[in-house]
C-alpha cells in the first residue's frame, strides 16, 4: 500500500479520522481517547473555552499531544458573528483554521447555507483556513469552493443523531463533484458509518457525540479509526461492482446460440 | 398572533379530565412511538403513567446523554433587590411582607461578584423583584454593563418587560431570560397576585413572545408547583414551549421545575408535588424534547440532585443565597426561599464528577 494521506492547506494527515471535543465525561477522558483514536485533527468550541485562563481544562490535555487544534464558531448565528469569533480564535489559540458553523437553529442546529457562504467568503479573504459544516448540498459545495474554502464538510445526518448517512444520494455527487476535500461532519453513530462514508470517498470524517457519549470512549476510538482505515483502503482497492440481479437459470437470449 | 390565541383554545377543566382519564394502554402505546408530541406528553404526565417511570428515565437516560454529553452546566444566581410592588401570596419578597429592602450598589455588586467568580462560576442569573422606579431597566442595564466582562453567560430573572426594553438589554450583553407563569390557571393566578402589574395574567403570559421578537438567545419557562395542579400546569407549560419553539426558532429554550418552598409568612401547597411526580415530570419533558434545557436549583434537596442529573437534567446551581448581598454584603438578611441542598460549589463538583459527569463552567461566548 502507497502513502495515502490527507492534504488539507499547509498539513499533511496521517488519519483520515477527525474528531471533537464535546460531550465527555471529563477532559481525561477525552484526551485519553482522543489519543487512541490517533486522530490528528480535533475541533473544540470557541464557547467552551476559557480564553483568559491559561490552565483551561480543555486545553490543557489538548496540549502536547501532536494534536491540531480545529476551533470552531459553534453557537453564532450569523455570518457576522462567525468572523467576529474566527478573529477570536485565531488570536486566542494562534491557529487560523476555523470549522465554520453557523446554525440559528439552537435545536437541530442546522447549518444556514446562506449566511455561512457569507461568512466563508469574508474568511478566505481575511486568510483563513475554512473548513464550512453544510447541509449535503452539492450546489453550495462547488459555491463554497469558488469562494476558496480548503474543505466541505457536508453531514451525513443532524448533528448529535448518530443516524449514520442519511444523506447518501447528495454526497455522492458532492464527492464525485468536489475538487476540495470532503469531510463527512455530523450523523455519524458507529464505526460501520464511518467505514461506509469513508468506502463511498469521502476524504475524512469527523467524529464526536458516538466517541465522547460511548460507555468506554478509548475503544470507541480505537474502532473508529480502524474503520476509518479499513474503508479507506476498501474505497482505493475499488469496491466489487453490486449486481442488482441474479444471473437467471434459463435465460431467455440463449435461443440465439442455436440460431447461430 | 401570540401565545394567548393558542392558550385560549385549551380548556383548563377539560385538561385536567382528559389527564386523569388516560390508562396504562394508552402509555403503553406512547413507547412504541419513535417522535412524542404534545398529546403524548399529556399522557407521560398522568397518573397512569407512574408506574412506568423507570422506563422513562432510561429513555430520558439515553436521549440526554445523546444530545448534552455527559455533562453538566453550572450557573449561579445573584439576587441584586428585594423590593418589589407586587403581592405575591408564596413569595417572601411581596410587598405585604414587613422585611428590610435592600438593592445592591455597584460596589456592593462588584464585591458578590467577586465572591462568585472565586467560586468558579461564569454563567450568572440575576434576580430582582419588580419595582420599576428603583429596579427599572436602566438599572438592569446598567448591572450588565458593570459585570459583563467578568462573565461570559448573563442571564435575568425580573419582572416581564417591554420588546424595546428588552432589545436594549440584549445589546447590552445579555443571554437570556427566565420567567415563569407560575400557574396558567387565570383564576388561581389571579388570587396569588392581587396587587401590582404582576396581577396582569395575560401581560406575563405574553412575555416570551415579546421576547422572541427581541431576538433573546434563550427563554426559560416553568410554573410554580403548589398554585395548582400540577399536571395541567405542565401541559400548559410544554404547550407554550412547542408553540414558541415553533414561532421563534432561533431562540433555545429551558424548563425549570420550582417547588414552593417554605419563606416566612409561607404559603401551603394548593396540590403537592411528590419527588416521585418531579421525577415523572422531568423525563416527561425530556422525551417531548430532546433539546430543551432542564434545570434543577437548590430548592430541591441533596439526594434528589444527586439524581436528577441522571434523569435528563442539563444544568444545576449550587450554594445559592437568594437574598440581595447575600454572598459577601449582608449574608445574614432574609432570604427569598429557603434553599435545600446547601452543599458548596466544590462539594457538588465533586458529586457530579463522581458520577461520570464532566462540570461545565462555560459554554458562552458574548459578541
Amino acid at each position: 500500500m502507497t502513502t495515502d494521506t490527507l492534504k488539507i492547506a499547509d498539513k499533511t494527515f496521517k488519519s483520515r479520522l477527525f474528531t471533537g471535543t464535546g460531550k465527555f465525561s471529563s477532559a481525561n477522558k477525552m484526551r485519553e481517547a482522543i489519543i487512541a483514536s490517533e486522530s490528528e485533527l480535533v475541533t473544540v468550541a470557541l464557547k467552551r473555552v476559557d480564553l483568559e485562563n491559561e490552565s483551561d481544562d480543555m486545553l490543557v490535555h489538548l496540549n502536547g499531544n501532536q494534536i491540531n487544534l480545529l476551533p470552531n464558531t459553534s453557537g453564532v448565528r450569523t455570518a457576522k458573528e462567525a468572523v467576529f469569533a474566527a478573529e477570536l480564535a485565531r488570536e486566542a489559540l494562534q491557529t487560523n483554521w476555523i470549522k465554520l458553523e453557523i446554525h440559528p437553529d439552537p435545536k437541530y442546529l442546522l447549518p444556514d447555507p446562506i449566511e455561512t457562504l457569507k461568512a466563508a467568503e469574508t474568511l478566505v479573504k481575511l486568510g483563513f483556513v475554512v473548513m464550512p459544516y453544510i447541509h449535503a448540498d452539492p450546489v453550495l459545495c462547488k459555491r463554497l469552493e469558488d469562494v476558496g474554502v480548503q474543505c466541505v464538510m457536508p453531514l451525513g445526518a443532524p448533528i448529535g443523531s448518530n443516524k449514520g448517512i442519511k444523506t447518501l444520494e447528495f454526497l455522492e455527487i458532492i464527492i464525485e463533484q468536489s475538487n476540495v476535500p470532503v469531510i463527512v461532519d455530523a450523523g455519524i453513530g458507529a464505526p460501520s458509518h464511518a467505514a461506509f462514508a469513508m468506502e463511498l470517498g469521502a476524504d475524512a470524517v469527523l467524529v464526536n457525540t458516538a466517541i465522547a457519549v460511548s460507555q468506554n470512549p478509548v475503544d470507541m476510538g480505537i474502532a473508529f479509526k480502524m474503520a476509518v482505515e479499513a474503508g479507506r483502503i476498501a474505497y482505493n482497492a475499488k469496491l466489487a461492482p453490486i449486481k442488482n440481479q441474479a444471473e437467471a437459470s434459463s435465460p431467455l437470449t440463449s435461443f440465439l446460440n442455436d440460431l447461430n | 398572533m401570540s401565545f394567548k390565541n393558542t392558550f385560549e383554545k385549551y380548556d383548563w377543566d377539560t385538561l385536567e379530565k382528559e389527564i386523569y382519564e388516560v390508562t396504562s394502554q394508552d402509555v403503553e402505546k406512547v413507547f412504541l412511538k419513535e417522535k412524542i408530541d404534545l398529546e403524548d406528553f399529556k399522557k407521560l404526565i398522568s397518573p397512569a403513567a407512574t408506574p412506568f417511570i423507570e422506563q422513562m428515565a432510561q429513555r430520558s437516560n439515553t436521549i440526554t446523554k445523546k444530545r448534552f454529553g455527559n455533562t453538566i452546566q453550572m450557573y449561579i444566581p445573584m439576587y441584586l433587590s428585594n423590593e418589589c410592588q407586587n403581592i405575591c401570596t408564596y413569595c417572601g419578597f411581596s410587598m405585604d411582607n414587613g422585611i428590610r429592602r435592600k438593592t445592591l450598589s455597584d460596589t456592593e455588586i462588584l464585591k458578590e461578584v467577586e465572591h462568585i467568580k472565586k467560586l468558579g462560576y461564569n454563567h450568572i442569573l440575576l434576580v430582582t423583584g419588580e419595582a420599576n422606579k428603583t429596579v427599572g431597566v436602566s438599572y438592569l442595564k446598567h448591572a450588565i454593563d458593570l459585570i459583563r466582562s467578568q462573565f461570559s453567560n448573563i442571564s435575568i430573572e425580573v419582572q416581564p418587560l417591554d420588546q424595546e426594553e428588552y432589545e436594549t438589554l440584549i445589546s447590552a450583553g445579555l443571554y437570556a431570560v427566565l420567567v415563569y407563569q407560575e400557574t396558567y390557571h387565570k383564576a388561581t393566578y389571579k388570587t396569588h397576585h392581587p396587587k401590582g402589574r404582576k396581577s396582569n395574567f395575560d401581560y406575563r403570559l405574553d412575555t416570551p413572545d415579546r421576547l422572541g421578537k427581541a431576538g433573546i438567545h434563550k427563554i426559560g419557562l416553568g410554573a410554580l408547583f403548589g398554585l395548582e395542579d400540577w399536571r395541567v400546569d405542565s401541559f400548559y407549560t410544554a404547550l407554550h414551549l412547542k408553540y414558541l419553539q415553533k414561532t421563534y426558532w432561533k431562540t433555545k429554550y429551558s424548563i425549570s421545575f420550582p417547588r414552593l418552598r417554605p419563606h416566612q409568612g409561607g404559603l401551603d401547597p394548593k396540590v403537592e408535588m411528590t419527588d416521585t411526580d418531579l421525577v415523572q415530570l422531568i423525563c416527561a419533558y425530556r422525551l417531548l424534547d430532546e433539546d430543551v434545557e432542564l434545570s434543577l436549583s437548590t430548592r430541591e434537596s441533596e439526594t434528589f440532585r444527586n439524581h436528577g442529573i441522571h434523569l435528563g437534567i442539563t444544568s444545576i446551581s449550587a450554594e445559592s443565597k437568594t437574598n440581595p448581598g447575600g454572598y459577601s454584603v449582608e449574608p445574614e438578611s432574609l432570604e427569598q426561599f429557603e434553599i435545600s441542598d446547601n452543599r458548596t460549589t466544590k462539594q457538588i463538583k465533586q458529586m457530579i464528577q463522581s458520577q461520570g459527569y464532566e462540570v461545565v463552567w462555560k459554554d458562552w461566548f458574548s459578541i
